[in-house]
């Protein structure tokens, strides 16, 4: 059976580097996928979670089993990509939304198929709330309830979201035709 | 679930980008090993204590000699070793760091005879290693020239050929894979280093600056303006255009060796550069005079060019209306670079020394010493505005909450009724200045605009460079956008064009071109991709357009194909038919153009209109002027440096072969330059890897 993801935060606290190892390798591609759909820019997503992935040593200890790992690791993925949009904002784009970082700062190679073009300019209108919460519910599977653990609101909020979230898409549907 | 759920949903499933690289993905997984290994021994030393300082001192110095090497072999770069080596350091005889506790740190070297001596040094072992980092990045950064020794006294009209060949490729990274992760990694090292330090610290300017110069430049992704047939959208209408930045940005990347990013290339603003000689207005009634001239294509046998120019009159600078400006300085850290505050420092110094006495002139600064530096002042006073300059440094607490609002005000205290009122921003890419959210910027821009006050802004420095907002700030306060980049630049903008650029004879400048489908089927707008106005704007007062100041000469060129001719790129629609024009005895014509123009102070614009025809057409290139065929020659280039999608088999020589014939008088060798800069992009070109 597999050692679960508090025992081997347990270890790492404890200095046993397989362990924290182990937690790497487990969660990087979560880390690393979960900043690229918020940050939509690949060479930053990289930064961002190589910067994590440093500071999980010192951050490990303030994990403190209230939550699962996994749930507050998203939190700290959360956290830090918002940093980032705030230390951009001198140069103004991302604290409007995504929309205008993405499109000045899109990788060419991402936009590749077209179902993944609509997809951004999608989330680009949506911006905001809406976007950090369907990137949770619909990109990372989240239920609506570990979505609002994470977001730290209430599990109604979530799902109030995701119905503004419908009429929004539905309205950008409208728009295209 | 519903439909569109269910649709984003499945897209994010499908979307092929969202996983990692493998490089990056084992560069993190190594950096964070290390940094628990280097913790682990920090809390295990401080645990341990006691227990003899000497074998102590060994277990640490092997676990983090362990990890130097680890970080060597990881990265694996020939620049590493060297700087290290330069630093005073061996790998036979590292100087380690050893945190012992948290307050004393000892580090020791080896000796001769093998043995080991401790000395106390007060530096935790995170801070020696963010030194020996910054040793490693610093001294890339120290060997960019500085503007200055390179320009003595006699040096400064115009940019000879020296300057731009002469300036050594410091900053030109050899294009191969290992680079660029390793200068991330580097940066990452040293952000973690400088976050893993007690927190309150500042950043000293230096660290700053090389955090800031690591390829955030920004600029509007815009796709080209496509082909369009006539047929189904015969109306072409855009704005005029009198920035000069992206030539300039052009040019620096050049001579820095490298090709610039196509974003960054806008075709009008390097064609306006220059200036052409066009025929002035007969009376006073018009402000302009619109020229028009057609030729054959270089690159295509089967279009023709067509390049309508227009050329304000000038004031004479006695008669010139007073000019009340604020300067608004960008102080951050990042400005301390030699192409950055000092070259302002020079650029607003020759402003000032052109200004005539009742001018006015204020100072605020932001995102460093925020604040107001020097109060409105007549230039006549031009120690006191000339040594406020000299005291401006970059660093310092970042308040911010002045900038530009202060500036404004400063500005409308000293309102002057029948002058030029106008803030002037300059900054590497920094728009901190007190107004946080973009729109809510634009929007105080434009609103300022409308009470008189405009807005230009300067832009410095590279790595930073905020072009896409600079660009639109400036649209929406009507001044113009500029980047500098050199002395002569500066003097260029600032005080041989200052004319042009303080004072508009003209607002809301909009051109609008109707072809005539009987004798055109295709053309194309080349440029003004960020300045097309929908074909109702034109007669819509309303709408902002871009203002042509005193001298200024505005240049646009379409490139279309004659219907006669074969090889048209768009097939004509199945159902719709053609219609056949309005106007009875206009078959012969080309194209009809209509000018709007705002006088200043007035509301409703006024309009020139020509038609286009036979009296302008060149058969040959060698009829045309040495204006259009050199206006022709870097738009050609501009194309080219785009990626040349509708410029055939063109290349670097052949605008050599084109623009060298063409050069003219060339007083301030603008033109000169420009041949160098082709060759400098014709090496660059070649050197480039392969192309994406």
């Amino acid at each position: 059976m597999q050692t679960s993801d508090e025992d081997l935060v347990d270890g790492a606290a404890a200095g046993d580097a397989v362990a924290f190892r182990c937690l790497l390798e487990r969660h990087y591609d979560t880390i690393y996928r979960f900043a690229f759909r918020l940050i939509g820019r690949r060479e930053d997503a990289e930064d961002l979670a190589q910067d994590i992935c440093t500071l999980l040593p010192r951050k490990l200890k303030t994990y403190h089993r209230k939550a699962k790992f996994t749930t507050w690791l998203y939190r700290v993925v959360l956290n830090a990509a918002r940093d980032s949009y705030r230390h951009n904002a001198s140069v103004a784009r991302a604290a409007a939304g995504f929309e205008e970082v993405s499109k000045l700062e899109r990788d060419a190679a991402v936009e590749t198929c077209r179902q993944t073009a609509w997809l951004y300019s999608a989330l680009d209108e949506i911006g905001g709330d809406l976007r950090e919460t369907a990137i949770l519910v619909l990109a990372e599977d989240m239920t609506h309830a570990e979505a609002a653990e994470i977001l730290s609101i209430k599990e109604s909020t979530v799902s109030w979201r995701m119905m503004k979230l419908k009429e929004a898409l539905k309205s950008i549907a409208k728009a295209e035709v | 679930m519903t439909d569109d759920l269910n649709k984003m949903r499945q897209a994010f499933r499908q979307e092929q980008a969202s996983g990692p690289h493998l490089a990056s993905r084992n560069a993190a997984i190594q950096a964070a090993m290390e940094k628990f290994e280097l913790q682990e021994s920090e809390n295990n030393s401080a645990s341990r204590q006691g227990t003899g300082l000497f074998n102590r001192l060994n277990q640490q110095v092997t676990a983090i000699a362990a990890s130097f090497l680890r970080r060597f072999s990881m990265t694996r770069i020939h620049l590493k070793l060297p700087h290290l080596l330069a630093g005073g350091v061996s790998l036979a005889a590292l100087a380690l760091a050893v945190n012992l506790n948290s307050d004393v740190q000892y580090m020791f070297r080896p000796n001769t005879d093998g043995s080991a001596e401790p000395s106390p040094v007060l530096e935790s072992a995170d801070m020696r290693e963010q030194e020996s980092l910054e040793q490693r990045v610093v001294s890339p950064q120290t060997s960019v020239p500085s503007p200055g020794p390179m320009y003595g006294p006699g040096g400064l009209d115009g940019v000879g050929s020296s300057e731009l060949v002469a300036a050594p490729p410091a900053e030109y990274r050899p294009p191969s894979l290992a680079a660029k992760p390793v200068e991330r990694v580097l940066q990452r090292t040293r952000t973690y280093a400088a976050k893993a330090t007690s927190g309150a610290r500042s950043e000293s300017p230096s660290v700053a600056t090389i955090s800031r110069d690591q390829g955030r430049d920004r600029f509007s992704n815009v796709p080209d303006n496509p082909v369009k047939r006539v047929a189904d959208d015969p109306v072409s209408t855009f704005s005029a255009d009198i920035d000069t930045a992206s030539y300039s940005f052009v040019r620096k990347a050049l001579s820095l060796g490298s090709l610039p990013p196509k974003d960054a290339v806008r075709v009008e603003e390097m064609i306006n550069y220059f200036d052409y000689d066009y025929p002035l207005p007969a009376g006073d009634s018009e402000p302009f005079r619109a020229d028009v001239t057609i030729m054959p294509t270089p690159w295509n046998a089967e279009t023709r060019l067509m390049r309508i120019g227009v050329k304000g009159y000038d004031i004479e600078r006695a008669s010139a209306p007073t000019a009340n400006l604020v300067f608004l300085i960008d102080t951050s850290g990042s400005m301390e670079a030699p192409d950055k505050l000092p070259l302002l420092r020079q650029a607003f110094k020759m402003l000032v020394n052109s200004l005539r006495p009742d001018d006015r002139v204020a100072i605020v600064t932001y995102a460093g010493s925020a604040g107001t530096v020097l109060e409105p002042t007549k230039a006549s006073e031009s120690g006191k505005i000339l040594s406020a300059l000299d005291d401006l440094s970059a660093g310092g607490s970042t308040a911010g909450a002045e900038g530009i609002r202060q500036a404004y005000q400063l500005a409308e205290r000293e309102f002057e009724d029948e002058g030029i009122n106008r803030v002037i921003l300059a900054t590497d890419g920094d728009f901190n200045v007190g107004i946080s959210n973009p729109e809510q910027l634009k929007d105080f821009v434009e609103r300022k605009r409308d009470t008189g006050v405009t807005l230009s802004v300067l832009g410095f420095g590279r790595g930073n460079y905020n072009d896409a907002l600079m660009q639109e700030l400036v649209q929406n306060g009507n001044g113009n956008a500029a980047y500098i980049d050199t002395v002569s630049e500066a003097r260029k903008v600032l005080v041989d064009e200052a004319s042009s650029t303080l004072f508009p004879i003209a607002k809301d400048v909009k051109f609008q071109v109707e072809f005539n489908p009987e004798n055109v089927s295709e053309y194309r707008l080349i440029g003004y991709e960020s300045r097309n106005l929908k074909r109702e704007d034109f007669n819509n007062d309303k709408v902002d357009a871009g203002d042509i100041g005193a001298g200024h000469t505005v240049t646009a060129i379409y490139e279309y194909r004659p219907s006669a001719a074969t090889g048209a790129l768009i097939e004509p629609l199945r159902y719709k038919a053609d219609s056949s024009p309005a106007q009875v005895g206009a078959t012969d014509e080309i194209a009809f153009l209509k000018i709007r123009y705002k006088l200043p102070g007035e509301d409703k614009s006024r309009l020139i209109s020509t038609p286009i025809g036979e009296g302008q057409m060149m058969r040959l290139m060698s009829e045309a002027s040495d204006d259009t065929r050199f206006a022709v020659a870097v738009a050609a280039f501009g194309q080219l440096l785009k990626g040349g999608q509708y410029t055939g088999s063109y290349t670097y020589d052949d605008v050599l072969a084109l623009a060298r014939p063409a050069r003219g008088e060339d007083l301030f060798n603008y033109r000169g330059s420009f041949l160098e800069l082709v060759q400098l992009a014709k090496s660059a070109d070649a050197m480039a890897p392969l192309k994406q």
